[in-house]
């Protein structure tokens, strides 16, 4: 039996976010789960199912030992590490879970202190060691801008085209009260900011941060009788291209490919119907490939598709009315899950893509190795 | 004592020792697959290909293409701090595999995908030449 709309997003959860320093993980992630909770009009201790994504900067906190500081015990649980697509691959298990009767409630969370925890400056992020070192080749950036390297020869893409998804996300962000940056930019300041990796540039690259965020999936039945107009999970899928680059057949093809494929099969729709995305942008180049990838242009097209406001609030397709990664905050896939649910309840004023029906939502881990694609719906 | 800030090595163990070895005698080698016959690197206990573990270390033409590359502007290890700019570079070798590398006689403008290149050893310490490329005319 196919999973389309057997079960709802019922509560968001955020916390204090950016630069927050003096927090524990666990704290956020407690923070995260409460205001989940108070969000969807439901007792915590309604809470009988718990999924999180380990914290990069505390992998020893997991669903069991949030629980019991919560005073929750559980039917079900677990520590799910999908890497950046976790937010996405969660919300696909948790949907399982609760249509199985396994739980009634699952809460699904998230916290980094990766900006302000003493391992901080992105340490996690900046992994490097083996042979690869000895060559100076250091940070996940660098493998992206590798990728990017590949999109520019193959396709035409130029780093330019890159600057108008970063400008359209600053847009975004100036309207959205939670973002980090708020100031807008101009293709000019992209095309000026230095090479972090050429050919990446400063505003092609999130940053780190610190923050939580929950989110509470439960059945439809249950999610009519809470406070939020429930935002069902229409449908879902992954695509796992292999974790290392340069041991794919090609760069320039995303797991997007396949997650896309199975979630719009399981919806029962296509690219057409969707009336606002959240697609994971950690680099700006991304966007457009996913974009492509999902259907919703061409292969090879993405750059272009991206160009004259296009993505931006008002446009065919507005994309990470929230700031995203780039400009609101780097919580990794929890940034378009939230918006993604938020923009269907109609809650976000100035950014609201109005009458906003279905949004797809993407996420990605390691460099471009995992993908999870949603779709939900009002 | 040398002020000199030495570069990471990697570690040689068990598993990349046959790898190591040859580069000492300056020879690029690779694992093969006994079954298929595909190389695979970098080294692994099995063949991705057929999941066959019959694999041998097999010496490889050391010649290849320029597949894709990054530029560093800035070190993120001291030891690299009087090279920036420098590239790192992605060879495809003729016999299909991709290595992560440092082009030698290229600076990072004059790198181009496709651009042909070969094998050459840097002698970096007693144990460990660090295989790099440089271009070739084809």
């Amino acid at each position: 039996m196919s999973l389309k709309d057997k079960s709802a997003i019922v509560g968001l959860g955020y916390t204090d976010q950016g630069k927050v320093p003096g927090r524990s993980a666990l704290s956020f992630y407690l923070e995260a789960s409460r205001n989940a909770a108070d969000d969807a009009g439901l007792s915590i201790k309604g809470i009988d199912g718990i999924i999180i994504e380990p914290c990069p900067t505390d992998p020893r906190i997991s669903a069991f030992g949030l629980a019991q500081e919560m005073g929750l015990e559980l039917k079900f649980g677990a520590d799910e590490q999908v890497q950046g697509a976790s937010a996405g691959a969660i919300m696909q298990h948790a949907a399982m879970a609760v249509d199985a009767g396994l739980c009634d409630y699952c809460l699904c969370a998230f916290a980094d202190t990766s900006y302000s925890s003493p391992s901080a400056g992105g340490v996690v992020y900046q992994a490097g060691g083996g042979i690869n070192a000895a060559y100076g080749m250091f940070g996940v950036a660098a493998s992206y801008a590798m990728i990017a390297r590949r999109y520019m020869h193959e396709y035409g893409a130029t780093s330019r085209q890159f600057g108008a998804v970063s400008v359209a996300f600053r847009h975004h962000a100036s309207l959205n009260p939670r973002a980090q940056f708020r100031t807008p930019i101009t293709i000019e300041d992209h095309q000026e900011s230095r090479w972090v990796v050429e050919p990446l540039r400063l505003l092609d690259c999130c940053p780190v941060h610190d923050g939580g965020r929950a989110y509470i999936v439960t059945t439809p039945e249950r999610a009519r009788h809470l406070r939020q107009p429930p935002v069902y999970i229409m449908g879902f899928g992954q695509g796992h291209p292999f974790s290392d680059p340069l041991r794919r057949k090609t760069l320039t093809v995303t797991g997007a490919v396949q997650s896309g494929k199975t979630a719009f099969g399981m919806a029962g729709i296509t690219p057409a119907d969707v009336d606002v995305c959240a697609i994971y942008d950690a680099f700006s180049f991304i966007v457009p490939l996913q974009l492509e990838d999902l259907g919703f242009c061409k292969k090879g097209e993405g750059a272009d598709f991206v160009q004259n406001g296009r993505i931006m609030l008002g446009g065919v397709l507005p994309v990470n009315t929230s700031g995203g990664l780039l400009s609101e905050v780097y919580l990794q896939g929890w940034v378009g899950t939230h918006e993604a649910v938020a923009q269907l309840r109609g809650d976000c004023g100035p950014r609201q893509v109005p009458g906003a029906r279905i949004a797809l939502l993407t996420s990605s881990g390691g460099a471009l190795s995992e993908h999870a694609t949603v779709i939900l719906r009002r | 004592m040398s002020s000199k800030i030495q570069k990471p090595l990697p570690r040689v163990d068990e598993l990349h020792r046959p790898f190591w070895e040859a580069a000492r005698r300056h020879e690029l080698v690779l694992q093969r697959c006994r079954k298929c016959a595909s190389y695979r690197y970098p080294a692994g206990p099995t063949c991705p290909e057929c999941v066959s573990d019959e694999l041998e270390w097999t010496r490889v033409s050391g010649r290849g293409t320029v597949f894709t590359w990054t530029v560093f502007h800035r070190a993120y290890h001291p030891a690299f701090a009087d090279e920036v700019p420098y590239a790192v570079v992605a060879v495809e070798l003729v016999e299909g595999p991709r290595m992560l590398t440092n082009l030698l006689d290229c600076l990072p403008a004059d790198i181009k995908i496709g651009m042909p290149v070969e094998v050459v050893f840097e002698d970096v310490t007693e144990e460990i030449r660090l295989p790099k490329f440089r271009p070739v005319s084809r």
